[in-house]
C-alpha cells in the first residue's frame, strides 16, 4: 500500500499507508492528521484541503483540473506546488509522497 | 465561562454538528468527559452525498462517516448511538436519556438537527413514499432504484432536484411535482431555477409545476399519485424533499428560547449560558448580514457553529467568521453558492448559460450579498471573500467580463 507523508506547519510528521483510489484528503482524515479541514468532504466545494507537493512528487500528482485551478488562486499562500489534496488520488506511483500543509486552511 | 468550571461536556445529537463539536473540544484541549448522544445508529456522517453519490450507489456508507468511529474510543468521547434524550433539568444541569439514565453537564450542546417534513395526505404513509434525511432513508428507497421504474419527486428543491438527477441517471422515469410556479423557488432565484429545470428536461425529467399531489394510492405500497381534479400519476416510487422542521424539543420543554429554531448569540449560546445549541436546529445572527438571524441548513453552518461553540466553552478566541456556502451536484453540474441571496435587487451575469459555465451575483442595493456560480469557482470563490472582507465591488465592475475576480479580491 502506498505510504505517504504528511508534514503539519508545525514540522510534525505522520506517515501512513493509504489505499489506492483513495484521495490524499482522506488519507489525512482517516488517520486523523491535523491541518487538513476538508470541510465539504471532498466535493470540490471549501478549498479548505490545501496542501504543499513535495517537487519531487509534483508531476506525478497529475495536473490540477481548472475547478481545482480556480478554487486554488484563492487558497491562502499559495505556491507553486500547491494542490487540493482531494483532488489527489493515491497510486502506487504516489508511494512515498511528502506534502506539506499551510499555516491554515482558513 | 473559564475553562476550569467546565468538567462535563454534554453533546445531543451526532450528526455533522455534534461530530464536529466533540472533535473540535478535544482538538482545542478539552480534557474533561465528554458524551455525544445520537439518535441514529450511526457514528457521525456527512448528509450532503445521500441525495447525489450515496443514493447512485457510488459510495459505501461507511465512506460518508466523518472519521473513522474507532477515533472516538481513542479521544475518549463516550458515543451513544441509538440514544434518544428525553429531558433537560436545567435548574440541576441534568440531561435524562430514554430508560431513564440520567447525565450530569457543565455544558451541553444540542445538536438536534431537523426532520424531514413528511406528507400529511392519505396514503403518504404508504410503503414506497420515502424522505430523504438519513443513511436508513436512503437504504430503503435504493431497492427501488432501478431502470424503469416510475418515481415521483414532490417538491423541487435541491434535495428533489438532485435525487431526480440520481433517478435518470439509473434509468428511472421521473416526475417532478412542485407546488410554486418554479423549481428552487424558496432558496434562489428564477434565472438559476430556469436553466436547472432546462438541464433537468433535457435529461428527460418531467415537470408539473403549481401541481400539488391530494392522495397517495396504493394498497400494500405505493401505487399512484392522485391529483385534486381526479387525474393521477402511476408511482413505484416517492420521494418526498418539502424541506425539514428543526428539532427543537428537548430545548422547548427546558424553556429555552424558541422561534423557528432554538435561538442563540454569536457564541451559539442559548438562553441559559451552560446550554449551547449548533446546526441545523440553531437560529443564529448572521455576522455578514447585520440585523438578521435564521437557521441555516448547510455543512458550513454545522462545522461553524461547532467552531465556535467549542472556543466560547474553553475561552478561546472565536474562528473568523466565513460567509455561508452551499454546494450541489446535478448531472455534471458543479453549483457552488455562497452568501444568501434572499432580499436581492440585482443580479449581475458573468459568463453565460450556454457554455454551462456562469456566475449570478446578487446585490440588495449597494450591498454584494452572494452568487450562485455553475461551473465557476473563481466568481465562488471571489464572492465570499468580498463578503467575509465586507467589500462589495460596484455592480459595473464585477459585470465586465475583462475583471479578473482575483484581482478585485487582492485589492479589497
Amino acid at each position: 500500500m502506498p505510504k505517504i507523508t504528511y508534514i503539519e506547519h508545525s514540522g510534525k510528521e505522520h506517515t501512513v499507508d493509504v489505499p489506492e483510489g483513495q484521495s490524499v484528503m482522506e488519507g489525512a482524515i482517516k488517520n486523523a492528521i491535523p491541518g487538513i479541514d476538508a470541510d465539504c468532504g471532498g466535493a470540490c466545494a471549501c478549498a479548505t484541503c490545501h496542501v504543499y507537493v513535495d517537487p519531487a512528487f509534483f508531476e506525478r500528482t497529475g495536473t490540477p483540473s481548472s475547478m481545482e485551478q480556480s478554487m486554488l488562486d484563492f487558497a491562502n499562500e499559495v505556491e507553486d506546488t500547491s494542490r487540493l489534496s482531494c483532488q489527489i488520488k493515491v497510486t502506487s506511483a504516489l508511494d512515498g509522497l511528502i506534502v506539506r500543509m499551510p499555516k491554515s486552511q482558513h | 465561562m473559564a475553562e476550569g468550571a467546565v468538567q462535563r461536556i454534554v453533546i445531543v445529537g451526532a450528526g455533522q454538528a455534534g461530530g464536529e463539536a466533540a472533535q473540535r473540544l478535544r482538538t482545542a484541549g478539552f480534557a474533561g468527559e465528554l458524551t455525544l448522544i445520537g439518535e441514529e445508529p450511526w457514528a457521525p456522517y456527512q448528509r450532503p452525498p445521500l441525495s447525489k453519490k450515496y443514493l447512485a450507489g457510488d459510495i459505501e456508507a461507511r465512506h460518508l462517516l466523518l472519521r473513522p468511529p474507532e477515533l472516538l474510543e481513542e479521544e475518549r468521547i463516550a458515543f451513544l448511538p441509538a440514544t434518544r434524550a428525553v429531558w433537560i433539568d436545567r435548574g440541576n444541569k441534568r440531561l435524562r436519556l430514554e430508560g431513564g439514565r440520567e447525565l450530569g453537564y457543565d455544558a451541553l450542546i444540542l445538536a438536534t438537527g431537523a426532520r424531514a417534513r413528511r406528507l400529511t395526505l392519505p396514503g403518504a404513509d404508504l410503503p414506497g413514499v420515502h424522505v430523504v434525511r438519513t443513511i436508513d432513508d436512503i437504504d430503503a428507497m435504493r431497492p427501488g432504484f432501478v431502470a424503469g421504474a416510475r418515481l415521483v419527486v414532490i417538491g423541487a428543491g435541491y434535495i428533489g432536484l438532485e435525487a431526480a438527477a440520481v433517478a435518470r441517471k439509473l434509468g428511472l422515469d421521473v416526475l417532478v411535482l412542485e407546488a410554486a410556479a418554479r423549481p428552487l423557488a424558496r432558496v434562489t432565484g428564477p434565472d438559476l431555477a430556469g436553466f436547472l429545470m432546462d438541464e433537468h428536461i433535457a435529461h428527460g425529467v418531467r415537470f408539473a409545476l403549481g401541481a400539488q399531489a391530494a392522495v397517495i394510492k396504493g394498497d400494500a405500497r405505493v401505487r399512484a399519485v392522485g391529483f385534486a381534479d381526479g387525474t393521477e400519476q402511476p408511482a413505484d416510487l416517492v420521494i418526498t424533499g418539502i424541506g425539514i422542521n428543526p428539532e427543537c424539543g428537548l430545548a422547548t420543554q427546558a424553556g429555552l428560547d424558541v422561534a423557528d429554531g432554538i435561538v442563540v448569540d454569536e457564541a451559539m449560546r442559548t438562553s441559559d449560558p451552560a446550554i449551547y445549541a449548533i446546526g441545523d436546529c440553531a437560529r443564529r445572527p448572521l455576522l455578514h448580514y447585520p440585523g438578521r438571524a435564521q437557521r441555516l441548513e448547510s455543512v458550513h453552518n454545522a462545522i461553524e457553529g461547532a467552531k465556535l461553540a467549542a472556543a466560547a466553552m474553553l475561552g478561546q478566541a472565536p474562528p473568523k467568521p466565513e460567509a455561508p456556502w452551499f454546494w450541489s451536484d446535478q448531472y455534471d453540474l458543479k453549483l457552488q453558492i455562497a452568501g444568501l441571496s434572499q432580499g436581492h435587487d440585482r443580479v449581475i451575469q458573468r459568463g453565460a448559460m450556454k457554455d454551462r459555465s456562469f456566475a449570478l451575483i446578487y446585490y440588495a442595493g449597494a450591498r454584494l450579498i452572494a452568487v450562485d456560480a455553475i461551473n465557476r469557482p473563481a466568481e465562488y470563490l471571489g464572492v465570499k471573500k468580498l463578503i467575509e472582507k465586507g467589500v462589495s465591488p460596484a455592480p459595473d465592475v464585477l459585470a465586465d467580463p475583462a475583471t479578473v475576480m482575483k484581482d478585485v479580491v487582492a485589492a479589497a
